[in-house]
């Protein structure tokens, strides 16, 4: 038997799992996401990153995430490349940073907008 | 000669409560509003809270702060009624609702408005510090500070941390700081209980193998220029540290995170009535304060865990504002609540009657399978826990006029430790 927390609301439902036979018997969950969660988490337990990178020529850092949840096992490797990563203005919100982050198959979004003059419009 | 302007609607702060009371002050009808921030940009708290896990309740889907802030800034965008002025500080807010600005800008400048919406958040506690003896070398922040150093400003504290206190943004700032590659030696709680979201807990903490000390606390700071460590101890159950249990955590950082309080001090000088339990105004089912034509919503009137909700009722305020405007919802009849056993703090402290209310009450220790009494009604939660608002709708038919108030209590439960 695990117990696990949702995460994916912030009702947190305390969500049990057992093996049973094959598969696994999921109760707990106060609804289908948590579901999915739970299923995820005894897998490939999954998580959206999110961090800051550097705009050439301002002094604010541009908000960043990853556009889906990529595998944990992948977070540090991710870091490593966002750290390196400075971006140039101007930025819109939801533009595309970087393709495949990390391997994970997943890109690196801009969270918040920079215009031309280099401030963060939206920070 | 001072430059007073009239305008039906001022509303202070330019966070998230402020700028959804703006926008539904605006879709029910009111004409003139004025939209007051201080800071050189709207979305209050909002850009520096870089992690995702806002907008679930509201838009349904995960934003991070600054995804939701630029939500609403569209939303602003949309009403050209509302005239936003940042760079803009209150400094007076008079019971009959003179609202006092300064700006680089204009200078002086006073607004006669029919109604007044206060909106202007929280801030950091900084107590914590205050009462831990040592020495007060470079190396201590609080976490919202260290947040905004760290998001906004891209600035990196130092290579070990130790972090006081269990709340959300103690949490997140722990997560972030293990991300940055800083060591984060422990995060310590006085209580015996987390006073974060679960998911919190969860996703910050235990994803990353940071340590959780519960009923810990910092007994003193050492160093000289820097702090070089801090003494920890475990505390008793009068809260009082064990020091002969104590030991030491090297760390050249030290991150307190010892919650947050209403931002007030206007509110106080329109002689809007305070709630000791909340620290925010006293508020009806409309958000109106004691004082007429005054509204509070947000984390001014009571701390939010969640922005969703901050939005939600700052919008009902913003409703309200509008029908108060229109000549409606004056002389309202409301019955106070009365908070009874393992209840800190019920919002709003007085509901009006004939209509349902959303409550957003906290518990004063956790508890497990409990029975939530709200006047009437019944209903019953698993796990209540200070650290996690408990909503309850309380209805008309729930209350009666009889009784003269609403007890709201949770009975039967067991102490959950
Ligand atoms: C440091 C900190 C970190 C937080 N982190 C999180 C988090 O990670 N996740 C989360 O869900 N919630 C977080 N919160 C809670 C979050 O603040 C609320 O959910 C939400 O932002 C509250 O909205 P608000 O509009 O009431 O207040 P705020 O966002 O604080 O906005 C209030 C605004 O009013 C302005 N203002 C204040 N006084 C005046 C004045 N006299 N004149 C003009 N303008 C004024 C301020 O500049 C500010 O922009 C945090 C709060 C703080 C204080
Ligand atoms: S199971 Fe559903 S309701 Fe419970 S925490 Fe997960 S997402 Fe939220």
């Amino acid at each position: 038997m695990t117990e696990l927390t949702c995460i994916v609301c912030p009702v947190g439902c305390r969500i049990r799992v057992d093996r049973d036979g094959n598969g696994l018997k999921i109760t707990g969950n106060g609804c289908p996401r948590g579901l999915t969660y739970a299923r995820e988490e005894m897998t490939a337990p999954q998580r959206t990153l999110t961090a800051v990178v550097e705009v050439a020529g301002s002094d604010c850092m541009l908000p960043v995430k990853t556009k889906v949840a990529i595998p944990k096992a992948k977070i540090w490797a991710a870091m490593q490349e966002i750290k390196a990563i400075t971006v140039h203005p101007p930025v819109t919100i939801g533009q595309v940073l970087k393709e495949d982050l990390a391997g994970s198959g997943v890109a690196l979004v801009a969270t918040g907008t920079i215009d031309q003059d280099e401030k963060r419009e939206n920070l | 000669m001072l430059n007073t302007k009239e305008v039906d609607l001022v509303v202070v702060g330019g966070g998230p409560a402020g700028m959804a009371a703006a926008v539904a002050a605006s879709e029910a009808g009111v004409e003139a509003i004025v939209l007051i921030e201080r800071q050189a940009r709207l979305g209050g708290i909002l850009p520096q809270c870089i992690h995702n896990g806002f907008g679930l309740r509201f838009f349904k889907e995960e934003l991070t702060g600054p995804e939701y802030a630029h939500r609403f800034m569209l939303e602003l965008e949309k009403h050209p009624g509302i005239e936003v002025k940042t760079g803009t500080m209150v400094i007076k807010v008079t019971a009959d609702r003179q609202v006092m600005t300064v700006s680089a800008a204009e200078g002086l400048v006073c607004y006669q408005a029919r109604a007044v919406i206060l909106a202007m958040g929280c801030r950091e506690r900084p107590r914590g510090a205050i009462n831990i003896p040592g020495t007060r070398p470079a190396g201590i922040y609080t976490a919202g500070s260290l947040q905004y150093l760290m998001n906004i400003e891209g600035f990196l504290p130092g290579r070990t941390a130790v972090i006081l206190g269990s709340g959300d943004i103690g949490l997140i700032m722990a997560r972030r700081l293990t991300l940055e590659g800083i060591q984060v030696k422990a995060v310590l709680e006085l209580m015996p209980y987390s006073n974060g979201l679960n998911r919190n807990v969860v996703q910050c903490l235990e994803d990353f193998k940071i340590p959780l000390y519960l009923s810990h606390t910092v007994t003193a700071i050492h160093g000289q220029k820097r702090v070089e460590k801090v003494s920890v101890a475990p505390v008793g159950a009068d809260l009082k540290p064990l020091v002969e249990k104590g030991f030491d955590l090297a760390c050249d950082t030290l991150v307190l995170s010892v919650g947050l309080i209403p931002e007030n001090e206007l509110s106080l000088q329109a002689g809007v009535e305070l709630d000791p339990a909340t620290g925010g105004p006293v508020v009806d089912s409309f958000y109106h304060t004691t004082v007429e034509g005054i509204f509070a919503c947000g984390n001014v009137a009571h701390v939010h865990d969640l922005v969703d909700d901050v939005s939600t009722e700052s919008a009902i305020a913003g409703r309200a504002a509008a029908a108060y405007l229109r000549g409606e919802i004056r002389g309202t009849r409301w019955l106070p609540v009365k908070a009874g056993r393992n209840i800190r703090s019920v919002v709003p402290q007085r509901i009006v009657t004939g209509q349902a209310t959303p409550l957003y009450i906290r518990a004063r220790f956790p508890e497990r399978d409990v029975l939530l009494q709200v006047g009437r009604g019944r209903s019953r939660r698993r796990i209540v826990s200070p650290g996690e608002t408990i909503y309850y709708t309380v209805k008309p038919e729930e209350i009666s006029e009889t009784d003269g108030w609403i007890g709201v209590s949770l009975e039967g439960g067991e102490i959950d430790d």
